[in-house]
């Protein structure tokens, strides 16, 4: 079976720094995918040049979605990337401040909706139907992660682990086939990062997304992911089952030697 | 006890900066110098109390801030309440629209001119609160597109004699391309580069306007530009301000009409979206060059049509009249009435427009007394008088038990 995603020998350089430097990875259906690294490793870098805030110096990014085979990604624009089936969250929360809890995943579904300006001022009966289909979708959405109580809350009121999952929620509107999950749990303290876990493979199990996460917290890496794959200084240095990465030498020096919880 | 040292202080040194202008007067004549000692008590004086005041409201407003912050319930906003309460909102608006149809009857010609000019900048607010309101595009060189939809009538009939009602659409489409002309190259724009470049828009328009003698007759503008008729009759003198002041009512309820809608829609939804955080946005599927280009051409096209209304309005058009001020009233107006909301830009264009036509006393301080209002204004209350508030929706919970 193709994977879903396909990153092959990626390059990404700020000036003279390769913050990417000849990367693989795949992600696979219905997979849990981790990937780990100390700081500055390129993660988010890489999480960027997916989704097509950056355009990546060199390599190549190929999805494949059932029907269309090896589709090229790199350089497109990022609502057309989210638009063909990727979403994502970010490490620093960035959700619309101002608007409600119901209004923020609305947005999520403005790449699969097609109102214009005639349809918004006249609001015949497509427009209507439509709008209605997407307050009904988001809804049902938030019914299904919880979220419901907060509604009509706005974005910015709401409690730190709220966000994250609303954030969650959200990219889920745009309805992936991959969500990217950039430190998801950072931030949150044990009895969320537990539900986080639960919500995480709830996702998977019953939506049929695929997860992609970058994530400090190394409880919840060995729990969630089936596959690990760990970055440094841009390179891929190892990459296997949480076992596997848990007892790599290699690892251990770049990455887990500095910790002391694993 | 601090406080008021604090204040001491700074009306000490208040009375130390306005020594030489408030006390010393120098008497050209008799060569002598006056000395004004009971002016320097005054000023003294003065400060004190204004320093004091504004630190009691600085206070009360932290501590405001600090019960919200601890969760305390905080009393709903006033204007809230008031549009929530139907009792309350609908015979208000009952009133305010007899009071709005029926006021040429009882007010001069001239009272209603004033009002057609107060109208015409809420239709101009309106349009630009889409630009700077809900897409967070700050915009300084919005008075182009008036300038583009004035010129576009004075030029249509002076050389084909094309009338009023025929030119508003074309203006307003005009509006439009304008605006996505001026899109174009700021897409790439944001914050202060791309107020700059909005405000370097305005003045190129302005100035081809002043210096392209053969295109627009220069500085001396265009006269004698008819105004509007009713299906090919002609109003009197007087009686035009009335037809005018009628026009600009339905103008401005189409406006409102319209723009509510498009706030409320998908695409209001994206422009506030790219307001609230354009990576974000663009990361949730969000063409935001289309989503710019759609609201600096939606909020273009209003001005487009108010300019051909101006340029009817005083049968004369010249670039004097479409300076970088007019883009700053128009901007000051909605950032004091409160951005994104339609209520809000409708109060601050009324507050800003007749306020000084009413208070001929304070005309000369106008532009001190409005410095004053917007610096408190930021202070105090910078979402604006009205705030603007999210639709809420209702829903039955469909959870299975
Ligand atoms: N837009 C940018 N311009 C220049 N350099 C950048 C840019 N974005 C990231 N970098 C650099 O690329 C390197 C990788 O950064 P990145 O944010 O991808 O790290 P990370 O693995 O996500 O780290 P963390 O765990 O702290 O989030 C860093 O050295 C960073 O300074
Ligand atoms: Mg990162």
């Amino acid at each position: 079976m193709e994977p879903l995603l396909e990153v092959k020998n990626l390059l990404m350089a700020f000036g003279g720094l390769l913050a990417i430097d000849g990367l693989d990875l795949t992600v696979n259906e219905n997979e849990i995918v981790a990937l780990i690294g100390p700081n500055g490793a390129g993660k988010t870098t890489l999480f960027n040049c997916i989704t097509g805030i950056h355009k990546p110096t060199g390599g190549d990014i190929f999805i494949n979605i059932s029907n269309k085979k090896h589709y090229r990604i790199n350089g497109l624009k990022p609502h057309k990337i989210t638009e063909s089936g990727m979403a994502r969250t970010f490490q620093n929360i960035r959700l619309f401040p101002n608007m409600t809890v119901l209004e923020n995943v609305m947005i999520g579904r403005h790449c699969r909706s097609h109102a214009g300006v005639a349809g918004a001022v006249l609001r015949n009966g497509k427009t209507r139907k439509e709008e209605k289909n997407i307050v009904e979708y988001c809804y049902n959405l938030l019914e299904k992660i919880e979220l419901d109580p907060f509604v009509n809350e706005q974005a910015k009121n709401l409690p730190y682990g709220v966000q994250r999952r609303l954030e969650i929620v959200r990219a889920m509107a745009t309805d992936p086939f991959l969500l990217l999950l950039d430190e998801p749990a950072a931030g949150m303290n044990n009895q969320e990062t537990k539900e986080l876990d639960a919500l995480i493979n709830k996702i998977r199990d019953e939506e049929n997304i695929a997860i992609l996460l970058i994530e400090h917290d190394m409880k919840l890496v060995m729990s969630l992911a089936e596959k690990i794959v760990v970055m440094d200084y841009g390179k891929k240095i190892a990459q296997g089952t949480p076992e596997e990465i848990k007892s790599n030498p290699v690892v251990i020096k770049a990455y887990l030697g500095e910790e002391d919880d694993t | 006890m601090r406080e008021i040292i604090k204040s001491f202080t700074v009306s000490i040194w208040f009375m130390f900066l306005t020594f030489p202008i408030m006390v010393i007067k120098v008497n050209t004549i008799e060569k002598t110098i006056e000395w004004r000692w009971e002016r320097l008590i005054f000023v003294g004086i003065g400060s004190f109390f204004l320093s004091f005041l504004w630190r009691y409201l600085i206070t009360r407003k932290e501590s405001g801030i600090k019960k919200a912050e601890a969760g305390e319930e905080i009393k709903q906003p006033l204007s809230q309440r008031f549009f929530e309460d139907r009792r309350l909102f609908f015979p208000a608006l009952g009133g305010v629209i007899i009071l709005t149809v029926t006021f040429p009857l009882f007010f001069s010609s001239y009272q209603t001119n004033i009002m057609t000019n107060a109208l015409m900048y809420v239709m101009l607010g309106l349009g630009l609160n889409i630009v700077v309101g809900l897409a967070g595009l700050l915009d300084l060189g919005y008075v182009a597109f008036y300038a583009v939809g004035a010129y576009c009538y004075a030029l249509l009939n002076y050389h084909f004699g094309i009338g009023f009602w025929a030119v508003l659409p074309i203006a307003a489409a005009m509006g439009a391309l304008f605006g996505i002309l001026l899109g174009f190259p700021v897409l790439r724009l944001r914050g202060d580069y791309l107020a700059i470049v909005t405000l370097g828009f305005g003045e190129m328009i302005r100035l081809i306007l002043e210096n392209w003698n053969k295109f627009s007759f220069g500085p001396s503008g265009i006269a004698n530009i008819p105004r509007p008729t009713f299906f090919g009759y002609q109003f009197s003198f007087d009686h035009s301000f009335i037809y005018i002041y009628y026009l600009m009512i339905s103008l401005t309820i189409l406006t409102i009409f319209v723009v509510n809608r498009l706030q409320n829609s998908r695409i209001g939804r994206a422009w506030i979206a790219l307001r609230e955080d354009e990576i974000a946005c663009q990361a949730m599927g969000i063409d935001i060059r289309k989503t710019k280009l759609t609201a600096f051409a939606l909020g273009a096209t209003w001005a487009g049509m108010v300019g051909v209304v101006f340029a009817a309005k005083t049968t004369f058009v010249n670039p004097a009249s479409f300076t970088f001020m007019e883009s700053a009233i128009i901007l000051s107006l909605i950032v004091l009435g409160g951005m994104g909301s339609i209520i809000g830009v409708i109060l601050g264009a009324f507050i800003f427009i007749l306020l000084p036509e009413y208070l001929r006393a304070i005309e000369e301080y106008r532009m001190l007394v409005f410095g004053a209002a917007m610096v408190v204004m930021m202070v105090f209350r910078p979402q604006g008088l009205i705030s603007n508030i999210r639709r809420t929706y209702e829903f039955r919970s469909s959870k299975k038990q």
